[in-house]
C-alpha cells in the first residue's frame, strides 16, 4: 500500500496517522506538502489528517480545500482512487467537494475531547471489511466543529444509497443519546458514491496501540492493507 | 471600486453561535431581542470600474471561496 498524507499548515495529527499506517502496513507513508501539484507516483492512498488547517479561518477546511495540491487530490479520487479525511481532513474533504454536505459548530458550543462509542454500518467496503456489521468500536473524538449537515435531499440519498460508514453510538451501539455535537441521523462519517473516499470525525488514527486506550482503530488501517497491499504484488 | 459581501446562513441552519450571542445580550440586561443570527462581512477593492464585471467576479469569489452555498446564502453591493 503506497500512501501520502497532506501536511497542511495547521495539520497536527499527520504523524499519528503515519504512525498508524507504518505501524499496520510496514511501510512508512510519504508526507506532501500542501503546495506540491502532484502525488508521489503510484499513491493508492492519500489521507487528509486532523488538525486545524489555515488556523480554520473562513471556515474550516474551506482555505485548505482550496490549496494547490487538492487538483491531484480530486483528480485521483476522480479516477477511484481511495482518500480518507479524518476529522479536519473530512472538513476539507467537504469543502473540496469530494464529499457533499458540511461540518458545521456542535450544536451545544463545546469543543469535544473523549472517548466516542461507533457503529459500523456496513463492513463491504476497503475501509471497514476487517471489522464486522454493526460492529461498535471505541474511537478518539476532539473537534469543535462536527455537526455534518447537508439538505434533505442529500441526506435522502446517503441514506437510500448506504453511504453512512459510521455512527455514534452508546457501548450496546445505541444510537440517537450518544450523538456528541447534533450531527443529523447520529452520522459521524460517510462515503462518497462510489466509497473511495471517507470522511470521518472521529481520530481511528490514535486507537491503534493497547498502552493507550485501545486498538479499535487499527481496523480502519488493516482493512486498507487487505483491500491495497495485493495492488502493490 | 468598493464592495461589500455580506454572508449569511440560510433559514433553517442550526446557528449555535447565534443562540449564545442571544443568551449573552439577555443576561446583559438588554430587553426585546427576539433572535440572532450570526454572519460575515467581507470589505473588498476590485480593480475594474465596470460594474456589471465587478458584480459577475464577486459572484465567482462567493461560489468558489467566500460563502459555503450549501449552508449560506451571500448578497454583493457595489459602494
Amino acid at each position: 500500500m503506497k500512501a501520502a498524507v497532506i501536511l497542511f499548515p495547521g495539520s497536527n495529527r499527520e504523524g499519528d496517522v503515519a504512525r498508524a499506517i507504518r505501524q499496520v502496513s510496514g511501510h512508512a507513508p510519504a508526507i506532501v506538502w500542501h503546495g506540491e501539484h502532484a502525488l508521489p507516483a503510484g499513491t493508492d492512498l492519500v489521507v487528509l489528517p486532523g488538525g486545524f488547517a489555515y488556523g480554520d479561518y473562513l471556515r474550516c477546511g474551506a482555505i485548505a480545500a482550496r490549496s494547490p495540491v487538492m487538483d491531484a487530490v480530486c483528480t485521483h479520487a476522480g479516477r477511484g482512487g481511495f482518500v480518507l479525511g479524518i476529522c479536519n481532513g473530512f472538513q476539507i474533504a467537504c469543502e473540496a467537494g469530494l464529499l457533499p454536505g458540511v461540518l458545521m459548530r456542535n450544536s451545544k458550543m463545546h469543543f469535544v475531547c473523549r472517548m466516542q462509542y461507533l457503529r459500523v454500518e456496513r463492513n463491504d467496503t476497503a475501509y471497514t471489511s476487517v471489522y464486522a456489521r454493526h460492529q461498535v468500536i471505541k474511537v478518539a473524538i476532539a473537534h469543535g466543529e462536527g455537526n455534518y449537515t447537508a439538505d434533505d435531499e442529500t441526506y435522502a440519498r446517503l441514506e437510500a444509497e448506504d453511504r453512512v460508514a459510521f455512527r455514534y453510538c452508546d457501548a450496546q451501539g445505541h444510537v440517537g443519546e450518544a450523538n456528541p455535537n447534533g450531527s443529523a441521523s447520529d452520522i459521524a462519517g460517510i462515503y462518497s458514491e462510489k466509497l473511495n473516499v471517507l470522511g470521518l470525525m472521529p481520530h481511528p488514527e490514535n486507537l491503534i496501540d493497547s498502552l493507550v486506550g485501545g486498538t479499535d482503530g487499527r481496523g480502519m488501517f488493516q482493512s486498507l492493507v487487505k483491500e491495497l497491499a495485493p495492488l502493490a504484488a | 471600486m468598493k464592495a461589500r459581501v455580506t454572508v449569511t446562513l440560510k433559514t433553517g441552519i442550526l446557528d449555535p453561535q447565534g443562540k449564545a450571542i442571544e443568551g449573552a445580550l439577555r443576561s446583559l440586561g438588554i430587553e426585546g431581542v427576539a433572535s440572532v443570527r450570526q454572519g460575515k462581512v467581507f470589505d473588498v477593492e476590485v480593480e475594474t470600474t465596470d460594474r456589471t464585471r465587478a458584480q459577475s467576479l464577486l459572484e465567482q469569489a462567493c461560489d468558489k471561496l467566500l460563502a459555503n452555498t450549501v449552508v449560506e446564502n451571500y448578497r454583493v453591493e457595489l459602494i
